[in-house]
C-alpha cells in the first residue's frame, strides 16, 4: 500500500519533470482540409477607436486553410485521458493570447487545467475579456476590463472543456476559443497543418482532431518508443468518409 | 383625471420608454450587453460621471442605454407621484430630506465616493424643494394611482434585472428583462390613455348613457369600473358586461360581441407570447438560426437532425461572437414564423369582427385597422431581419414595432371591453342608419363636452 503510493508519487513527480523519456515518444502529423471551405467574411473595425492603425478592414478566421489544404487551428488530443489527473498545468509555461489591432491572436488556443492563460493588450484602447464557459462545465465565467497599457491578465480553468468562448463586447468582432484539457497530450495545428504532441507514453490511443466547424476526425494509434508515430487527418469528417 | 399637463407627461414618458426599448434592442443587436462589465458603477465610475472619451464601440450602446434608462426611471417616478397628486408632497418632502441627509453624510464619511454622494444629495434636495410647489392637482382615482405605482415598481425591477444580468453574466436574464420592458411599456401607454381628455369624455358620455338607463347617481365610478374591467380577470368582466348590456337594452347579439372581445384579448396575448419567443431567440446569442426566408434551409420545414445541424454550422461564417446554432433554436425560429402567420390571421379577423360587432366608427374598430397595419409592417421587418442577415437597425426596428403592436392590441382590448355599454348606443345607431354608422350619426362620441379640469 505505502510502497505503491510512494511509487505513484515518484512516477508522477518524474512525469511532471519530463523525465519519462525512457518510455515516451512524440506523435507528429498533419491535418488536411479536403474541398473548399466557406469564404471568410470581412469585418469592419472602424467603429473601434485605436483599432485601425493597420486599416479598418479585417476578416473572420474560422477556417485556416492553406493553398494545398493545410488545415491550421485544428485542436488535436488523445481521448480517454480525462479524469486521470495527468495535468501538469500548474508547472507548464503560460499560453499567451494577444489583443492587437482589435483582433485576437491566436483565435484557437488550448491549455491544461491550472495552466496560466496570459492575456495581453497591445492596443491603445480598452478591451473587456469576456470568458464564457458552458453552463454546468464547472469553469467560472469572468469579464475583466483591460485598458491600454495595463498589465497582462492571468486566467486559468479548473475543468476540461472544449472551445470556451472568449470575446470582447466593446468590439463585437473579437472572439477566440480556448479548449481546456486535464492532461498534457494535445496540440493545435500550425499554419502548415502540422502538429506535435510530445512525451506520450507508449501504448494504444484514440487520437482526435476537432474543429469548431469542420467537426471531429478520429483515428487509432499505437505509440512506440523511438518509432515514427505519424498521423494524417483529413477533414471535414464528411469528406474523409466519402473518400473511403 | 384629464389633467392636461399630467397627460402630456404620461405620453412623453411612454415615448421615452419606446426609445429605451429601441436602445435596449440595439444593445442586444450589437452584442454589446457586457461592454460595461460592472453595475451599478460603470468602469468603477458613478454612471453619470463616466468620461465621454470612454463611450466607444459597444460601450457607447450599453452606456447610453443605462443613461436613458435612468431618465425613464426618473420620469416614471414623477408620473407616479403626479398621479397621487398633492398627497404625494409629504412623501416627497421626507424622502427628499432623507436622501439629502444620506448623501451629505456619505460625502463626509466616504469622500472617495463623492460622486455617488453628490447624486443622492442633489436628488434629495430637488425632491425636497419641489415638494413645496408640486404636485398641485387632485389625486387620480385609486385604480389609476395603482397603475402608476405598478409602473414605478416595474421600472425599478427592470433596472435591477438589467444590472443583475451584467453582474451575474447570465444571458437568460436578458429574456426577462426584454419581457418586462414590454409589460412596462404597455403600462405606461395605458396610463397615457386613461389620463387623456378623450378617455374622460368617452366615459362621461358613457356615464350619462348608463345613468339614463339605470337611474344611477352620476359619477358612480363607472370609469374606474370600466377600466377595471379592461384589466381584471375575464370572468368578472363577462358578468358585468352582460348586466351592463342588459341594462342598456341593446338589440345586439351578446355572445357574438363576447367572442369578438375575447378574440381581441386572446390575440393580444398571442402577441405577447410571440414577443417572448423573439426575446428568447435574441438572447441565445446565436445569430440567425435560419438564414433564409420564406423557405428554411431551402425547405418548407428544415431538417434538424444532428448531422444537418452540424452541416449548417460548418457553413456559417459568424462575424460576431455568437454561439453555434442548435436544433432547438431552429425549431424556435420556425415556431416564431408559424406564430406570425397565426397572429396575422387573428388580427385580420379581429379587424373584421370588431368593425362588424361594434361599428367602424367605434374606437376599437378604428384602432384595429392601425393594429393590422402595424402587424403587416412587423412581418415585413421580420423578413427583412433575415434578408439583411440581422442588420442591427432592422432587428431593432422589429423589436420596437413588436412593442407597438402589443400596445395596439391592448388598446383595442380596452376599448372593446370598456365601452361595452356604449356598444348599445352604436348598435341603435346602426339600426337606424343602416350598416355603417357614420360619425355624424353618432350622438355621444364627437360632442366635445366641456370637461371640468381637475
Ligand atoms: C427603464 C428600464 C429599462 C427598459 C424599458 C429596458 C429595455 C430593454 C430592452 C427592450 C432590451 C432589448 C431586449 C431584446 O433584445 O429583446 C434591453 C436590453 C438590455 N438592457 Fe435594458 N432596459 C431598461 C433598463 C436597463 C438598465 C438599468 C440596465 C443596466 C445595466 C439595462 C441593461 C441591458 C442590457 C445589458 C441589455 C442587453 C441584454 C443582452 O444583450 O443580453 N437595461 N433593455
Ligand atoms: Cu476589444
Amino acid at each position: 500500500m505505502t510502497i505503491t503510493r510512494t511509487a505513484t508519487i515518484i512516477s508522477v513527480l518524474c512525469a511532471s519533470m519530463g523525465l519519462r523519456s525512457a518510455s515516451a515518444a512524440d506523435i507528429t502529423g498533419t491535418v488536411t482540409y479536403k474541398g473548399t471551405p466557406p469564404a471568410e467574411k470581412e469585418i469592419d473595425k472602424s467603429a473601434g477607436e485605436g483599432c485601425t492603425t493597420h486599416g479598418a478592414k479585417g476578416t473572420t478566421h474560422h477556417y485556416f486553410v492553406g493553398a494545398n489544404g493545410e488545415f491550421g487551428n485544428v485542436t488535436i488530443y488523445l481521448e480517454g485521458q480525462a479524469g486521470k489527473n495527468l495535468s501538469t498545468g500548474a508547472s507548464a509555461p503560460p499560453v499567451v493570447l494577444d489583443q492587437k489591432d482589435c483582433e485576437y491572436t491566436p483565435v484557437i488556443l488550448a491549455v491544461q487545467t491550472g495552466q496560466k492563460l496570459k492575456v495581453k493588450n497591445s492596443d491603445p484602447t480598452t478591451h473587456n475579456v469576456h470568458v464564457q464557459p458552458a453552463e454546468g462545465s464547472g469553469n467560472k465565467g469572468a469579464n475583466p476590463i483591460q485598458p491600454a497599457n495595463s498589465p497582462d491578465l492571468s486566467l486559468s480553468f479548473d475543468k476540461p472543456e472544449m472551445f470556451v468562448k472568449v470575446a470582447c463586447d466593446v468590439h463585437n468582432w473579437m472572439f477566440a476559443w480556448v479548449s481546456v484539457f486535464d492532461h498534457p497530450y494535445f496540440a493545435v495545428s500550425a499554419k502548415d497543418g502540422t502538429f506535435k504532441i510530445s512525451n506520450v507514453p507508449a501504448g494504444k490511443y484514440t487520437i482526435v482532431a476537432e474543429h469548431r466547424k469542420a467537426g471531429k476526425a478520429t483515428q487509432q494509434i499505437e505509440v512506440k518508443d523511438g518509432g515514427p508515430n505519424k498521423v494524417e487527418f483529413v477533414m471535414p469528417a464528411e469528406a474523409a468518409k466519402s473518400k473511403t | 383625471m384629464s389633467h392636461r399637463p399630467r397627460h402630456i407627461f404620461a405620453v412623453l414618458t411612454a415615448l421615452a420608454a419606446l426609445v429605451l426599448i429601441g436602445l435596449g434592442g440595439l444593445v442586444t443587436s450589437k452584442e454589446a450587453g457586457l461592454a460595461v462589465p460592472d453595475w451599478p458603477t460603470s468602469f468603477g465610475y458613478n454612471m453619470f460621471f463616466l468620461p465621454i472619451s470612454k463611450w466607444v464601440g459597444g460601450i457607447f450602446y450599453e452606456h447610453t442605454h443605462r443613461l436613458v434608462a435612468s431618465g425613464v426611471g426618473l420620469m416614471t417616478t414623477i408620473l407616479a407621484l403626479w398621479l397621487y397628486g398633492r398627497n404625494s408632497r409629504l412623501l416627497m418632502r421626507w424622502a427628499g430630506l432623507s436622501l439629502f441627509t444620506v448623501g451629505a453624510v456619505a460625502g463626509f464619511i466616504a469622500p472617495k465616493h463623492w460622486s455617488d454622494a453628490l447624486v443622492l444629495a442633489a436628488a434629495g434636495l430637488a425632491a425636497f424643494g419641489a415638494s413645496f410647489v408640486w404636485p398641485m392637482c387632485e389625486p387620480a382615482p385609486k385604480w389609476l394611482r395603482r397603475l402608476g405605482l405598478a409602473a414605478f415598481f416595474a421600472v425599478i425591477l427592470q433596472g435591477v434585472l438589467g444590472g443583475v444580468r451584467v453582474v451575474w453574466l447570465k444571458d437568460q436574464i436578458g429574456i426577462f428583462h426584454a419581457a418586462l420592458a414590454q409589460i412596462f411599456f404597455v403600462l405606461l401607454c395605458a396610463i397615457a390613455l386613461f389620463t387623456s381628455r378623450r378617455w374622460a369624455r368617452l366615459n362621461a358620455s358613457q356615464d350619462e348613457n348608463r345613468n339614463r338607463a339605470t337611474e344611477l347617481p352620476p359619477g358612480l365610478g363607472v370609469r374606474s369600473r370600466s377600466i377595471g374591467s379592461a384589466l381584471d380577470g375575464w370572468a368578472r368582466k363577462l358578468k358585468r358586461q352582460r348586466t351592463g348590456a342588459l341594462q342598456d337594452a341593446v338589440a345586439l347579439s351578446d355572445s357574438a360581441l363576447d367572442s369578438a372581445r375575447l378574440l381581441v384579448v386572446g390575440t393580444t396575448l398571442l402577441i405577447f407570447v410571440q414577443l417572448l419567443l423573439g426575446a428568447t431567440m435574441r438572447h441565445q446569442h446565436a445569430g440567425l438560426a435560419i438564414p433564409d426566408f420564406p423557405l428554411a434551409y431551402g425547405k418548407l420545414w428544415p431538417a434538424i437532425d444532428v448531422d444537418s445541424v452540424a452541416h449548417y454550422n460548418s457553413q456559417r461564417i459568424e462575424t460576431t461572437a455568437v454561439n453555434p446554432i442548435t436544433a432547438t433554436q431552429i425549431a424556435l425560429q420556425m415556431a416564431h414564423r408559424a406564430m406570425a402567420v397565426l397572429i396575422s390571421i387573428a388580427v385580420a379577423v379581429c379587424v373584421w369582427t370588431t368593425r362588424r360587432r361594434l361599428g367602424s366608427s367605434h374606437p376599437a374598430g378604428r384602432l384595429a385597422l392601425v393594429w393590422l397595419s402595424l402587424l403587416v409592417l412587423q412581418v415585413v421587418l421580420g423578413a427583412a431581419t433575415i434578408w439583411s442577415n440581422k442588420a442591427a437597425d432592422i432587428a431593432t426596428a422589429h423589436v420596437v414595432i413588436g412593442a407597438l403592436s402589443l400596445v395596439l392590441g391592448t388598446y383595442v382590448s380596452i376599448f372593446s371591453w370598456a365601452r361595452c355599454r356604449l356598444a348599445g348606443e352604436f348598435s341603435t345607431v346602426r339600426k337606424n342608419a343602416g350598416e355603417s354608422p357614420g360619425r355624424a350619426g353618432h350622438p355621444a362620441l364627437p360632442s366635445p363636452r366641456p370637461v371640468p379640469a381637475s
